[in-house]
């Protein structure tokens, strides 16, 4: 089992990689700061990506 | 990014966490797979499709959706034959970029970081739950986020609605809300906060499909309090939506339909034959809620959430760690966007001493001079089979070879790969390519890669030129082969011709001044100047009145308890001490130019002969101007002094007279507001009502409170104070907006008659004192709508940029709002909120600069007849007129433009160009059109 060490001084992790996670991970990068966003699937977008259209606009959600 | 990755562990203190992270393995290597999809044509094996909500089957190998992120495939190792019986692995050859590899293990990170973020969002209600309204019993007992996927055009059945059962279109369609929600029965206590809505979207998707679909909906309480959120409801109810007030008794199979059995509020039963029924499911805490609490050390409340408080709602009981979206507790997306935003200001605001440390900054070779012969390369792509198995490439990519201009032109596998990549830049130099086209896919998603491979091969990004065969040949016109070859021929002969004219675009930074100005003192524009400070930046803080605070400061307590005036006074002694933020008191905006990164604004401050006036640059500006009670006609509110509003009641209830809390007091809820005076709810006047009831029970319990409503939205955790008070004997009455209570006098006795449409009767009652939950107005909007150019709703709140994901930003870049000015909320929403805005306002201002598009308008002062058509056309007021030589000239502010072309299309002279889409480039486009070759031309002239 490898185990790697990363050491990077200004870096916030995000844990959960739905909208707030990604939201989240988007706005820190911009302030200036490394993000590590965990997510425990395969890809990000959680349930959101899931969604066909968003209230109250039907908006698609994708 | 991290995918397919467990949390393990958090050890240290916050600016110094060391959190142990496990990556499961995707067997598929990311940076080889192209996202081609013959690995999963080729998968011998079925696989529960769990992102459709197991309404389809996929394979094991698989991507969840065409536009996922990370766009790499994965195995999922539950079900593939190699990794359970060690058999298969067709796969492997099958994949052209030799991406598969079972070799991959998993792996542990140790992961020093400075501060967390815990986003991981909701878990589903239980099947048991579910099981009580029929799900498992019947096939066309749906949950609503399996009938979501139901109605995507993209999910399994192609947006058709259709029963499980036999697969016929419902006729009649039933929503049951409060599936898992406001239900003690499964200890939620709460409301999910979104079921509402999102019932109502799906019924009117459903109603798009097959308007003769007949749809109920039976609910307790429709709870659409949001922004603009009643008016869908209105939307709904007019195509023929039905709202029924009803519980829900039991779900049963009847023949090949379901029997919905319920009751009304006057205790009578009904049936009902559906077709389908959808269970509007709440949504529940996150599964491993409490191994996150045991792993990181934070508490989680009575209901799994993580415990916060409304003072400070997304702070966790850990130093360092802090939280953000439904995790906090159930709410819709803008809702969580904000919080995100306000939770990224809040790690920035701990962490400012190592801010830019981390950031790798990517560094290219010089620009090279052009040369004067145009040189343009055209690369087409085959997007594995995406494209080639429609479309010609070899064909399209022939077309090119006599065209002016080309110098270059080959085929790709997949020109988005890395190695093509490399191959691009190579090619670049070997034939000195000055212009470059590519024929793929959407430059909506490729076009920054390519721009960056550019940048890299040392040309200026603008020398690209992007067609998209795919989208507009290969996947449109897949049954007509031929047709979409000679129109990938067609765009790329335009491309080319376009592509001849372009040239290299400087880019334009704009400097920022590193410093903010928030308008409005109360407790959204605090937070927000303080939020900003702990990032590092000085604030101006303007205040109209002669104090701060605001609304709070007409607060006794909040409804879990807090004690305002505590909270305000500690607010304000850190807005004081804070050596960053100036307070300036009966002071106000009277005018502001400039555009994000450089704002002037003019402010006044003090009355009559000491008034003064200042100016003060700034790069960003946050609105917080806040809001008052409304004070509606027709409710006899400042004629007898028993009527009161709800604020004026909680200031009674906290003072010592003998009589504050009387021995009956009627409540009316919606006074002025959701149709009557103004046309919106004001989503705090429930919690506020219920809170009054609390405290009148709480100092007299003999008192007898009714509350007159329409709809009780104590939505989230409001739900148990709503709940204790009905257990303590406050009696809860709806009543419908066409038979509005009345309160009239009779001599000098205070009478309130109303419609009971519990005991079906009409009431006349004498109460004691009458108090009106009567909403919220902005205030002062109109005033900074004009000064800013920025937009308001009808009802006179700021319109915010994108309503759903861009929540805190206006239209006007640089420009944020928070709290009241922005819509009706409670405080721990406005906190979240203002936070929120202060994280957006200071982007720019970390960043130092504003980039500027290079595709922005430019106009030639020379033609330019100062008609000033353009500046009043451009939805970003990005440009301004000035003089030049005394003559009317426009000019555009770059740093706002965003290239939408409107004000080029407009110019009667031809003035103003958008840069990469001259007037010459498009005519010579079309003009390419039109040339089929030299033999047609022949013939046709």
């Amino acid at each position: 089992m490898g185990k790697g060490m990363e050491h990077r001084a200004g870096s916030v992790m995000v844990v959960g990689g739905g909208i707030a996670g990604v939201q989240a991970a988007l706005d820190l990068t911009e302030l200036g700061y490394y993000v590590y966003l965990v997510e425990k699937e395969a890809v990000v977008g959680g349930v959101m990506a899931q969604l066909d259209k968003t209230f109250p606009t039907n908006d698609c959600s994708l | 990014m991290l995918t397919n990755a467990d949390f393990l562990s958090l050890e240290g203190k916050p600016g110094d966490f060391t959190a142990k992270v496990r990556l499961r393995p995707r067997y598929i290597d990311a940076d080889s797979c192209t996202a081609c999809g013959l690995c999963t044509q080729y998968c011998p094996r079925h696989h529960v499709d769990d992102y459709n909500e197991g309404l389809s089957l996929t394979r094991p190998i698989h991507i969840d959706y065409a536009q996922a992120v990370p766009a790499t495939y994965y195995i999922d190792p539950e079900s593939c034959l190699h990794l359970q019986h060690d058999t298969c692995q067709i796969c492997v050859p099958v994949c052209q970029s030799h991406a598969i590899n079972f070799d991959q293990k998993p792996e542990e990170l140790d992961l020093k970081v400075g501060a967390v973020i815990l986003s991981p969002g909701f878990g589903k209600i239980s099947e048991e739950t579910l099981e009580k309204y029929g799900y498992n019993r019947h096939p066309d007992i749906v949950t609503s986020i399996e009938f979501e996927r139901m109605t995507t055009a993209s999910g399994p059945f192609m947006g058709e609605v259709k029963c499980f059962s036999d697969g016929r279109h419902p006729k009649r369609l039933a929503f049951i809300q409060c599936v898992g929600s406001r239900d003690l029965g499964c200890n939620n206590g709460y409301c999910s906060s979104v079921c509402c809505m999102y019932s109502i979207k799906e019924a009117l998707v459903a109603k798009e499909h097959d308007p003769e679909v007949d749809i109920t909906i039976y609910y307790m309480d429709i709870r659409t309090q949001g922004k603009e959120f009643d008016k869908a409801r209105e939307r709904a109810e007019a195509i023929g939506i039905k709202f029924v007030r009803a519980r829900v008794a039991d779900v049963t199979p009847w023949e090949n339909r379901l029997q919905l059995t319920y009751s009304t509020l006057d205790g009578k039963h009904y049936f009902e034959p559906y077709d389908m029924v959808v269970l509007s499911v709440g949504l529940e805490s996150p599964r491993d809620a409490r191994g996150i609490a045991e792993k990181t050390g934070i508490d989680l409340n009575r209901y799994d959430f993580c415990e916060t408080s409304t003072f400070a709602p997304l702070t966790t009981s850990r130093d360092g760690v802090i939280v953000a979206g439904a995790f906090q507790g159930p709410k819709d997306i803008p809702e969580s966007v904000t919080q995100a935003s306000a939770a990224a200001g809040i790690a920035a605001g701990m962490l400012t001493k190592q801010r830019g440390q981390g950031i790798v900054h990517k560094s290219y070779p010089e620009e090279q001079p052009m040369d004067e012969e145009v040189r343009i390369g055209v690369f087409v792509c085959h997007c594995g089979i995406n494209i080639s198995s429609v479309v010609d490439v070899h064909n399209v990519e022939e077309s090119t070879e006599d065209m002016e201009g080309v110098v270059y032109h080959t085929d790709s596998l997949y020109s988005c790969s890395q190695d093509a990549q490399e191959v691009l830049k190579d090619k670049i130099k070997e034939h000195n390519l000055n212009r470059v086209v590519i024929a793929a896919c959407s430059p909506r998603t490729h076009e920054p890669l390519f721009q960056e491979t550019l940048k890299d091969a040392g040309l200026n990004r603008s020398l690209i030129e992007m067609v998209n065969i795919r989208d507009q040949c290969s996947w449109v016109h897949a049954n007509e082969p031929e047709a979409a070859t000679d129109k990938s021929r067609d765009l790329v002969r335009m491309a080319v011709a376009k592509a001849r004219g372009m040239k290299p675009l400087p880019e334009q930074t704009v400097p920022v001044t590193p410093r903010a100005m928030v308008v409005g003192g109360g407790i959204a524009g605090m937070t927000a100047a303080l939020s900003i400070a702990d990032q590092g930046f000085e604030t101006l803080l303007l205040e109209k009145g002669k104090t701060l605070g605001g609304n709070l400061g007409l607060l006794n307590h909040t409804l879990a308890g807090d004690e305002t005036a505590k909270e305000l006074k500690k607010l304000v002694a850190r807005v004081q001490k804070n050596k960053k933020i100036s307070v300036a008191t009966e002071a106000e905006l009277t005018a502001i130019s400039g555009f994000i990164g450089n704002y002037a604004s003019v402010i006044s401050t003090g009355s009559g002969k000491k008034k003064t006036e200042q100016t003060y640059d700034h790069g960003t500006v946050v609105l917080a101007t806040g809001g008052h009670e409304h004070r509606p006609g027709g409710y006899l509110l400042d004629k007898n002094s028993k009527v009161m509003t709800q604020m004026e009641l909680e200031k009674r209830l906290a003072g010592k007279a003998k009589n504050r809390a009387p021995s009956s007091v009627v409540m009316i809820q919606c006074a002025g507001s959701r149709g009557d005076d103004l046309n919106y709810c004001s989503k705090v006047c429930c919690n506020h009502a219920v809170k009054n009831a609390l405290q009148i029970k709480e100092i007299n319990p003999d008192s007898q409170v009714i509350v007159l409503y329409r709809d009780m939205r104590t939505y989230g955790y409001a739900e148990d104070a709503y709940r204790e008070a009905r257990l303590k004997g406050v009696v809860f009455i709806p009543y419908e907006i066409a038979n509005k209570p009345e309160v009239y006098e009779k001599g000098k006795t205070l009478h309130v008659k109303f419609f009971d449409s519990i005991m079906q009767e009409d009431m006349d009652l004498t109460p004691d004192l009458v108090a009106l939950s009567v909403g919220i107005v902005p205030e002062g909007t109109e005033e900074l709508s004009k000064l800013l150019k920025a937009p308001l709703t009808n009802d006179r709140f700021f319109l915010e940029a994108h309503v759903k994901l861009r929540p805190v930003e206006l239209p006007v870049d640089g420009v944020y709002v928070c709290g009241l000015a922005h819509g009706p909320k409670p405080l721990d929403e406005t906190i979240a909120q203002a936070q929120a805005a202060a994280a957006k306002a200071a982007i720019p201002l970390v960043k130092g600069f504003v980039s500027v598009a290079p595709i922005v308008s430019i106009v030639d002062e020379e033609q330019c007849i100062g008609c000033s058509l353009c500046a009043s056309l451009c939805p970003y007021g990005a440009i301004e007129m000035i003089k030049v030589d005394k003559k009317r000239k426009a000019r555009t502010i770059a740093a706002s433009c965003k290239a939408c072309g409107i004000c080029a299309s407009h110019c009667p002279t031809f003035a103003i160009t958008m840069g990469g889409f001259t007037n010459e480039q498009i005519n010579s486009q079309i003009s390419a059109f039109g040339d089929v070759g030299e033999k047609e031309t022949a013939e046709v002239s």
